[in-house]
């Protein structure tokens, strides 16, 4: 897989940067004829439908969409043309309900959350709140690509940040396909960084996780293994370490969807996502345990929802009308694509779920 | 019948085969996945074997199935194609190690 990309799908006016458009082929061909049961009925099998929240355990707050990467699988379709920045009037709103909530991991996200100019005070300000696990999703590079973000590992340290980072493989030819050229040289010399004031080391508290999905159309291996050969390879070849490894399922939205459909992978991947189907994994799926903020306020199931516009079938809808209780008792909104999460041993921000 | 014998959707039934005889194809697939279960070899290495005798066997599902396979393990392709060189290299060394037998029959007829 390697589109070369530079533009977002919204800058280069792909007809995929319209959400109702991705919802529509999601919901059309294979899944319309019948050749393969839509999500939802394949829950009903299993008598999961409809799919409900258990207790809130993450608030996933996606700080904008702004990136000084262009991925080829990004499912954000984050980028450097890409202006969606949350203000800090809504940051305002979302430290209230950091404050108030249940939940016990606050979980940044963007494009590059550093990118927003407001994060270090709104990291400072979150950090106050007691979360007991408050994780910043760092791309790597952001750290090495200008001096004004240098010192981001000693202010992720001092602020207690668990970091987890974005690394697609190993070696230098696949990473730099999916994530750009240069990306790879950048993560090793930002993951020796974080290494260098304790990030990641077998007994530091400084948690580093790295995050694994496939560059292609094929789904991720048993996570285990594949953390047992990152571990050996970064180890030999770079002397670093790091805490777990997540592996995640492409899910296929957004630049994903477009590079299915562009390399004619599209309903064989389908196909892959549907014969994997775990009825397990939907029980521990992170829409259950999470709630999405989008850069503008708005409430949604997950991450994937925000970015195909599928907003909480609930009363509550915006950050500034947030109320756990009544949040919680709804029914989540599903579509195909949730397949991605219900693969093999389960897909989540956190790596599989079974 | 198909206007192919080959086609890459018939992958997808292989399951199938239980269907026309239950006892031998439960048999057959449970024998599978324990092959290829982590043992004294690791999956990956298993996974590469495999990709081997899929060349040297000629068998395109077997081929699309552990292509695919090694990706998900996040083997590279150098090292595919290292596994398709060693099953290439033992099946034109399987022929050329034949010539012996042409030779010893030179050798007893004219030599």
């Amino acid at each position: 897989m390697n589109m070369g990309a530079t533009k977002s799908l919204q800058k280069s006016e792909n007809e995929l940067a319209d959400a109702n458009r991705q919802l529509e082929i999601l919901s059309n061909g294979i899944f319309q004829n019948g050749e393969l049961p839509t999500f939802a009925r394949k829950i009903k099998e299993s008598n999961q439908f409809p799919l409900r929240p258990r207790t809130l355990e993450i608030l996933q707050i996606n700080v904008g969409y702004m990136c000084n990467q262009v991925c080829d699988h990004c499912h954000v379709d984050a980028g450097p043309d890409r202006k969606e920045i949350m203000t800090w009037e809504t940051m305002e709103l979302c430290l209230e309900v950091i404050r108030n909530t249940g939940a016990h991991t606050l979980d940044l996200t963007g494009g590059a959350p550093e990118m927003n100019p407001h994060f270090r005070r709104f990291v400072e300000e979150a950090s106050k709140a007691g979360i007991k696990d408050f994780i910043v999703r760092s791309n790597l590079t952001i750290i090495r690509a200008n001096k004004k973000y240098y010192d981001l590992p000693e202010f992720f340290k001092k602020h207690n940040v668990h970091v987890i980072s974005s690394m697609p493989h190993w070696t230098k030819g696949k990473t730099d396909k999916q994530r750009g050229d240069g990306v790879f040289d950048k993560s090793i010399k930002a993951l020796q960084d974080l290494n260098a004031i304790g990030y990641g080391m077998p007994d530091s508290d400084l948690r580093l996780d790295l995050v694994y999905n496939p560059s292609g159309a094929f789904l991720p291996g048993d996570q285990a293994s594949m953390e047992k050969d990152f571990k050996k390879a970064l180890l030999e070849d770079f002397g670093i370490q790091f805490h777990n490894l997540f592996a995640i399922t492409n899910l296929p939205i957004a630049r994903f969807l477009d590079y299915l459909i562009a390399s004619e992978n599209y309903e064989d991947y389908m196909y892959q996502l549907v014969e994997a189907y775990n009825p397990t994994a939907v029980a521990n799926v992170m829409c259950t345990n999470t709630i999405s903020i989008s850069w503008d306020g708005w409430l949604y199931d997950c991450d994937f929802n925000q970015m195909l516009g599928l907003k909480v079938n609930s009363k509550v809808k915006h950050i500034s009308e947030y109320n756990e209780k009544v949040l919680n008792n709804r029914d989540i909104v599903i579509s195909q694509h949730c397949y991605g999460c219900t693969a093999g041993a389960g897909s989540s921000c956190q790596g599989t779920v079974t | 019948m198909a206007d192919q014998y080959y086609d890459p959707k018939d992958l997808r039934k292989f399951g199938k085969i239980t269907e026309w005889s239950e006892e031998l194809g439960t048999k057959f697939f449970d024998y599978y996945s324990t092959v290829f279960e982590e043992g004294a070899l690791t999956a990956r290495e298993k996974s590469l074997i495999a990709l081997a005798v899929a060349h040297t066997e000629q068998c395109p599902y077997c081929i699309d199935a552990y292509t695919k396979d090694g990706l998900q393990k996040g083997i590279t392709k150098e090292e595919m194609m290292e596994a398709v060189h060693v099953g290439a290299a033992i099946k034109s060394g399987a022929t050329l190690v034949h010539g012996v037998m042409m030779m010893n029959k030179v050798n007893k007829l004219d030599g």
